[in-house]
């Protein structure tokens, strides 16, 4: 799709809708206020009910509206209150609304369906646009990071539009993912990113999302059951609105930089360093004094502009919506340029017997990728040298020379991080289309029963090129031809396209049964989902376009699927005694047929205890709800599509073997495990929800269970019984307990100012109970996470009894002076020798609590806020310590000399041997308080001869980190922080207009 | 109104049905990948099924130089069978040191490796991978089997030698496990695959298992010197046997010299020759050293791609002031390098009065003062990818040199030392085949009084070094664990010391051990 078509369309329709004014006869006065307090109601929309004739209210409440002569009554509705009709009996009406609860956070979107909020028996928690993050937003989830308990998100890094990770309840699984399930508009979309756009939900324009729902307990997600175990989010996105159309303009421009750099040694230290240190290392020195970080790093401009109109077109209520964010690295040649059309039209016909919902969405997107190799090759290059060698050769970098290397350049030195970013061209082109059609039939004759029917296509292609120049450092000649000449550089492309369908249709029966004082609805139907993914594959070539190797097969074609049947029955008993359960089947393809279906069920109690006598008569207690929930979800991702048994895969041309004197292709049967089954996580929730002073303070406290059983877990296999020694198999089991605690507070509320406080707050703790077959004491754990030094050295381990991902590393000895001793290490098992037995379990990458905690201070036109997050107990590796603060790194026995972190000051270790990388000494405490936001707003009122509403904001995002720990950002993913691409400080100016 | 009703309730039926019938649409198959009945329903799928059973030696994975290993826990280019087997029997004894600083690889030398040293388990499974491959294609290739798929003839005749050469490769790996692992699990094709958790069987019963496995073989190999470069013929399994029966007291407790000598001359008459020229042997065509080599493994800088083998050695002991170009490789990784243990075993350092004496000296400290330093200890030039006429390999990264697992020169070591342990043999004869070994080398030839069994062992230094014989030799020789022969950094002090006896098989490794409840581990781990 092209994205000028498409813009030419959407246009065409806007003009259409825009000249569907029609004669109008008698003019119609009156002011709109706020029935809570009176004060005046700014941008109300004020319509003649069953035609598109409409206006908005000024900044003093009052609206002049011409109607036709048969009008007869006016509908008058704005954000935050119930919209109310009034009879038209005169030329002149006064109308107050009444605060809505809020209309979006009552009705709360759940899988398959919507609840109001108070009939909730399950962990959902709703956050509407309101209340979302404000600045430069890339990637929907970041606009409710720090805004629900039990959820954290944490950005992949700083580069632009990157993801983030999501974890909720701390994540249910080992191996198999831990991300949530999320639900867009309804469909389930893939998590995975394609090529080009790493992270799946960059494609989607935060400005078109209305709410997200995070399902937390097995009650709310086990209709999902299949997929279910992280949790599920459900991103709604907005929809048309009855009446004329109203615009919506807002742009943003952010001035990004980085708020820390790598602390490393500058020139002149590193020239001290090797006077004293390294005698031989001398004559090696350069007398430039260059900031490498300075170099790769600069001032990163964006903006990100947006405009959307929604109203009714002949009772078709639509929404379309234009984005376009061009953001710009704070690591040189980094862009993004993401375009993104939202289409929304949500009809009714036969006297609403038959509503549609169809979103349609595109996001085109071009990215130019900075090497992300530049940062690590900043920390590490000389400092003594300068950017430029004044030679042609390398394309004019200075690089560490060798001349009896073949292509002149030193083996396994640094390249030059200024050639590493501008020799290279990686620019990718993503495009996504996402439709998906909502039909809900209420049955003429029952109308208690609907049949609805979801459908909907995810589809998207990502490719690029990889251009690297044949002068470039990096990939100096690379390649030597049969012809026995040498070409470099790097000429590639690739190409990625997913092709995601859903079918869903169930039946919705809710029924009064007025003798039992009660209400039954009951819910029930059939899924089908269809996960296909193309990769393409390509030739290996140099710049000039010789082919080092070319694959196989042009293509490979991954494909799952999940066939579904699903149920819920709620049954509520005198509107306060609440009752759920729900049952799904998944079977998946991914499993053999044997184990392909399991079946997850869930069931909850609430009971609304403000109902009851002995609380209804507290006046101060405005709202008092006890719920129960338990419930079985399953997982399958994460684990390989079809490899229930063995098939066999031809190797590379690389990959061949000589017999005689040909190469023959081979054929390696694959790892299999045959009785592969779903992994299983049965959660337990218990929560009081509560609110006080007219719910001026309104809060949940909820605590859990998740028992993960039948992990999805990588195990070794008996020597000699399988293709692999480890694969996936189901062994183990592993608990998340935890309490989760939020807190909405209104301290002020008055005619001229509110004020309000958001807080949650975490505990989640995890332990591993089993992990092998046969319990074997002296099997420490899995062990993972690589790290920078050595060859396959990893700093984290699974062990049984331990919190998931826990640190494995040696004891460091300290002196009388705190000060590390260079290679001592205690022996844990007084063995006399120190090896890997002497390894322990150390700290661990998740944090034991989080909180979050936002405000916002609203006066007459002025709004503040801002928003803090805080981390506690979680620990990092210092890999950039560990692998560069050494004696032996900036004096590498090579022959070339190192940049390196200034740790060494502190440790003073020489980097000899190996164990040091293990030690625990660079396992720091990454706890943290950072202020993510700080935000202000000014409502300008009307502008531009009254047609519209502006508001003007300015935003500090990034504002400040309080941590003890000592690398660039404790906030990672992953737990090694090794060369990471620094989040920046941005500041963002905004305009909003409505009109 | 009423009939479409109807309609709506029977087209939301009729939905209904059509959905459901999705249900059974889970049945997906990859797009390239195939099944067993698709790679064996030809000879030319059971050649490349079969070729897979070779290429796990010079191979990481399915995607040359990595990218889709076959062992996992491992970092691929380590997972190589070459450069794991060559770490073992090498950077535990007095021919190599490393500086690097890989998880599990400094434990070589400091005698203090433990169950779950990551090495010792890759190559522990990288041994049994290859030994899973090989059942799985004799099961596939099983007469019956042939029969069935309407293989007959020259196809059928050819398929029955791969066969047997599977056969070979999985005795040689089985003769690697009991080598270095001592008692070890044991399966073979008679299981189906995965369908028994493998039962232990002393070192003994698998000796005697791979000796009856060879025997047999010499009806169904192909004739010595008469299969194709880089397959085993019955020299192959005869030079096995010998190997085998030389270290025999140490895997049985009872010496087996005379079937040791008996095997080793059966090879050195089926017409092998020594070439000409020693420092020939590890160059980048070596290929056409065939006089020599019983059996190789073969790399190509092109089509057979890995980060271990000949690439490894190639590119590991180039550091310091060694000059890439010289090794026909574009950088060293300045890791290996040996101690004067290995090198006080040569006339000089030159290569002067004894060629195979092959060092880099210049600007290296003869004396190891610091393990992870490469200028410590003198280089070793022994693998250079550098054609016979001086251009280099195809390839500057990976290397085109073909590693020989047995070649003949060995047979000469094995004759002589199994006469000199009282073997029944023939003593001129043997100090002929040590001799013309040293003639080859342009070193003294010498006399029957000075050939002992001492000087077998350094001989074997210095004909063999670097070729992964050392560590069983020095077991042998009772001089890997004992006081009476230590050398620079033996047991992690620079001096060299004893450590225990037990240290002369390695641990099973615990992930099988945790993984097979049949197993017990070695004694003292």
């Amino acid at each position: 799709m092209n994205i000028k078509k498409a813009l030419v369309a959407m246009l065409m329709m806007l003009t259409v809708f825009c000249l569907s004014s029609i004669a109008q006869d008698r003019t119609v006065t009156g002011k709109v206020t706020n029935a809570k307090d009176g004060s005046p109601l700014v941008a109300a929309s004020v319509l003649v009910k069953g035609s598109g004739v409409g206006t908005q209210t000024n900044a003093d409440g009052s609206f002049s509206l011409k109607v036709p002569a048969n009008a007869t009554t006016l509908v008058v509705s704005s954000l935050n209150f119930e919209t109310k009709e009034v009879t038209l009996s005169g030329n002149s009406v006064s109308v107050s609304l009444a605060p809505s609860v809020d209309q979006l956070s009552d009705v709360v979107v759940i899988g398959y369906g919507t609840v109001r909020k108070k009939d909730l028996t399950g962990s959902v928690v709703n956050v509407s646009s309101k209340d979302f993050n404000k600045g430069v937003i890339s990637s929907p989830e970041q606009l409710i990071q720090g805004k629900v308990a039990g959820v954290q998100i944490t950005s992949n890094n700083g580069a632009p539009g990157s993801g983030s990770t999501i974890r909720i309840r701390g994540g249910a699984s080992l191996n198999a993912s831990n991300d949530p399930l999320i639900v867009v508009d309804g469909m389930p979309i893939d998590g995975g990113g394609i090529s080009g756009q790493a992270n799946a939900l960059a494609l989607i324009n935060p400005n078109d999302i209305e709410s997200f729902s995070i399902l937390k307990d097995a009650s709310a997600t086990a209709i999902y059951g299949a997929r279910a175990s992280n949790g599920v989010i459900i991103i709604t996105t907005k929809k048309g609105k009855s009446g004329a159309p109203k615009y919506t303009f807002s742009s943003q421009l952010s001035v990004s930089k980085i708020s820390k750099k790598a602390d490393i040694f500058s020139a002149d230290e590193i020239r001290d360093i090797v006077k004293t240190k390294g005698a031989s290392y001398v004559s090696l020195l350069g007398t430039a004094s260059t900031d490498w970080q300075d170099e790769i790093y600069q001032t990163a401009i964006s903006t990100d502009n947006n405009i959307s109109v929604a109203g009714a077109f002949k009772k078709i209520p639509y929404r379309f919506s234009l984005g376009n964010l061009l953001q710009t690295g704070v690591l040189r040649s980094d862009k993004l340029n993401r375009t993104t059309v939202g289409v929304n039209l949500s009809p009714s016909l036969f006297d609403n017997h038959l509503t549609i919902n169809i979103n349609y969405k595109l996001a085109s997107s071009a990215t130019n990728f900075a090497d992300q190799g530049a940062i690590g090759a900043a920390t590490y290059f000389d400092p003594t040298k300068p950017v430029y060698s004044g030679a042609a050769a390398y394309n004019g970098y200075w690089n560490w020379l060798d001349a009896t290397s073949s292509n002149g350049l030193r083996a396994l030195a640094p390249k030059n991080p200024l050639g590493i970013l501008l020799d290279k061209s990686d620019k990718s082109t993503v495009t996504r289309h996402i439709a998906s059609a909502l039909i809900d039939y209420k049955v003429h004759f029952i109308p208690a029963l609907h049949v609805i029917v979801n459908t909907g296509v995810d589809v998207a292609e990502g490719k690029g090129t990889t251009v690297i120049d044949d002068k470039a450092a990096t990939t100096y000649m690379r390649f030597k031809d049969a012809a026995g000449k040498f070409h470099g550089g790097v000429n590639n492309e690739y190409r990625q396209t997913r092709s995601n369908s859903y079918l869903n249709a169930y039946l919705n029966y809710a029924k009064d049964i007025p003798y039992l004082s009660s209400r039954i609805e009951f819910t029930g139907g059939y899924e089908f989902q269809d996960y296909l993914t193309t990769n393409y594959n390509f030739s290996d070539k140099t710049y000039d376009g010789t082919v080092v190797n070319s694959p196989n097969f042009e293509f490979n074609k991954p494909e799952y699927r999940l066939s579904s049947y699903l149920g819920r029955v709620n049954f509520t008993v005198k509107g306060k005694y609440l009752f759920t359960a729900s049952v799904r089947q998944d079977g998946s393809s991914k499993f053999n047929p044997d184990n392909r279906f399991a079946v997850f069920p869930s069931g909850a109690v609430a009971w609304k205890l403000k109902e009851e006598g002995l609380f209804k008569n507290i006046k101060s207690l405005s709202d008092l709800k006890l719920r129960a929930s338990y419930g079985v979800t399953g997982q399958q991702d994460g684990i390989g599509y079809y490899d229930y048994i063995s098939y066999y895969n031809l190797g590379s041309n690389t990959a061949q073997y000589q017999l005689g004197n040909t190469f023959t292709s081979i054929y390696r049967p694959n790892g299999y495990y045959y009785n592969r089954k779903w992994e299983q996580t049965a959660t337990t929730n218990l929560a009081l929800d509560f609110g006080f002073a007219d719910n001026r303070i309104t809060g949940t406290i909820e605590a859990y269970k998740r028992e993960t059983t039948d992990l999805l877990n990588e195990v070794n296999q008996p020597a000699g019984t399988n293709f692999s020694n480890k694969i996936v198999a189901n062994v183990g089991s592993m608990e998340n307990k935890g309490i989760e605690l939020t807190l909405n507070v209104q301290p002020i509320r008055n005619k001229n100012t509110t004020l309000d406080i958001a807080f949650n707050a975490t505990y989640n703790k995890n332990r591993i109970t089993k992990l092998t077959i046969s319990d074997d004491p002296a099997y420490a754990g899995a062990r993972f996470g690589g790290i920078s030094g050595g060859t396959g050295n990893t700093i984290l381990i699974h062990s049984v009894g331990q919190q998931r991902g826990s640190f494995f590393v040696y004891k460091q000895v300290y002196d009388a002076n705190d000060k590390p001793i260079d290679g001592l290490y205690a022996d844990l098992n007084r063995d006399g020798i120190i090896n890997e037995k002497d390894l322990y379990q150390y700290k661990a990458v998740d944090p034991q609590m989080f909180f979050g905690l936002s405000s916002n201070l609203t006066h007459k036109n002025w709004s503040a806020g801002f928003v803090m997050r805080a981390n506690i107990g979680n620990y990092l590796y210092n890999n950039v310590a560990s692998s560069s603060g050494t004696l032996r790194n900036i004096l590498n026995p090579i022959g070339y000399i190192n940049n390196g972190s200034r740790d060494y000051l502190k440790s003073g270790f020489s980097g000899n041997g190996s164990n040091y990388y293990l030690s625990d000494y660079y396992i720091q405490n990454a706890s943290f308080l950072r202020i993510d936001n700080v935000n202000v707003s000014y409502n300008v009122g009307k502008v531009f001869h009254n047609k519209a509403a502006m508001r003007i904001s300015a935003n500090v995002q990034n504002v400040l980190t309080i941590t003890k720990y000592t690398g660039l950002d404790p906030e990672m993913n992953g737990g090694v922080d090794n060369n990471f691409y620094p989040r920046p400080r941005t500041i963002v100016l905004g305009v909003n207009l409505d009109f | 109104m009423k009939n479409n009703l109807y309609k709506q309730v029977i087209a939301t039926i009729g939905a209904f049905v059509v959905l459901a019938s999705c249900s059974k649409k889970l049945d997906l198959l990859p797009t390239n990948d195939v099944t067993s009945a698709t790679v064996y329903a030809d000879a030319n799928g059971y050649r490349q099924a079969f070729a897979k059973v070779y290429a796990s030696f010079a191979l990481t994975g399915n995607a040359g130089p990595a990218g889709n290993g076959d062992i996992q826990g491992i970092d691929e280019g380590t997972s190589d069978f070459l450069r794991l087997y060559w770490k073992a029997q090498e950077l535990s004894t007095d021919e190599a040191v490393v500086a690097w600083g890989d998880p599990g690889i400094q434990d070589f030398h400091n005698m203090n490796w433990s169950a779950s040293n990551p090495m010792l388990t890759g190559l522990y499974y990288r041994a049994y991978y290859q030994i899973t491959l090989a059942n799985d294609f004799i099961r596939q290739s099983a007469d019956a089997n042939l029969a069935s798929k309407g293989i007959t003839g020259a196809d059928a005749d050819a398929i029955k030698k791969y066969r047997a050469e599977a056969r070979f490769l999985r005795a040689y790996q089985y003769s690697i496990l009991i080598d270095l692992f001592g008692n070890v699990p044991f399966v073979t094709d008679a299981e189906t695959l995965g369908s028994v958790l493998p039962k232990q069987k002393v070192r003994a019963e698998i000796f005697t298992y791979i000796e009856t496995e060879l025997k047999a073989l010499d009806a169904e190999l192909v004739d010595a010197r008469k299969n194709e470069y880089g397959r085993a013929d019955k020299a192959a399994a005869w030079a096995l046997l010998a190997r085998l029966y030389l270290n025999a007291q140490v895997y049985t407790g009872t010496a087996r010299n005379t079937d040791a000598a008996t095997y080793a001359k059966k090879v050195l008459d089926a017409g092998y020759s020594l070439i000409t020229d020693y420092t020939k042997i590890m160059r980048a065509d070596n290929n056409v050293n065939t006089s020599e080599f019983i059996l190789t493994i073969n790399y190509d800088g092109l089509k057979t791609q890995n980060w271990g083998g000949t690439t490894f050695l190639t590119h590991a002991p180039v550091g310091g002031s060694m000059v890439a170009a010289q090794f026909g490789v574009d950088g060293g990784w300045g890791g290996l390098r040996t101690t004067t243990a290995l090198s006080g075993k040569f006339p000089d350092l030159t290569g002067t009065a004894d060629k195979r004496s092959q060092f880099h000296v210049a600007g290296q400290n003869a004396d190891i003062s610091d393990l992870t330093k490469f200028t410590d200890g003198y280089g070793v030039t022994k693998f250079r990818n550098i054609n016979m006429n001086g251009t280099p390999g195809k390839n500057l990264t990976w290397v085109d040199i073909d590693f020989p697992i047995f070649r003949s020169a060995e047979m000469n070591l094995v004759y002589a030392e199994a006469v000199l342990r009282g073997g029944t043999g023939d003593a001129t004869a043997a100090l002929g085949y040590i001799n013309s070994l040293r003639t080859r080398a342009g070193a003294s030839t010498v006399t029957a009084a000075q050939l002992n069994l001492d000087f077998v062992l350094d001989e074997r230094a210095r004909e063999l070094y670097w070729e992964g014989f050392r560590r069983t030799d020095l077991i042998r020789f009772n001089k890997f664990v004992e006081s009476s022969y230590v050398w620079p950094w033996k047991g992690g002090v620079k001096g060299g010391t004893n450590v225990d006896a037990f240290r002369k098989v390695y641990p099973i490794p615990s992930a099988d051990i945790s993984s097979n409840p049949n197993l017990v581990q070695n004694t003292g781990y």
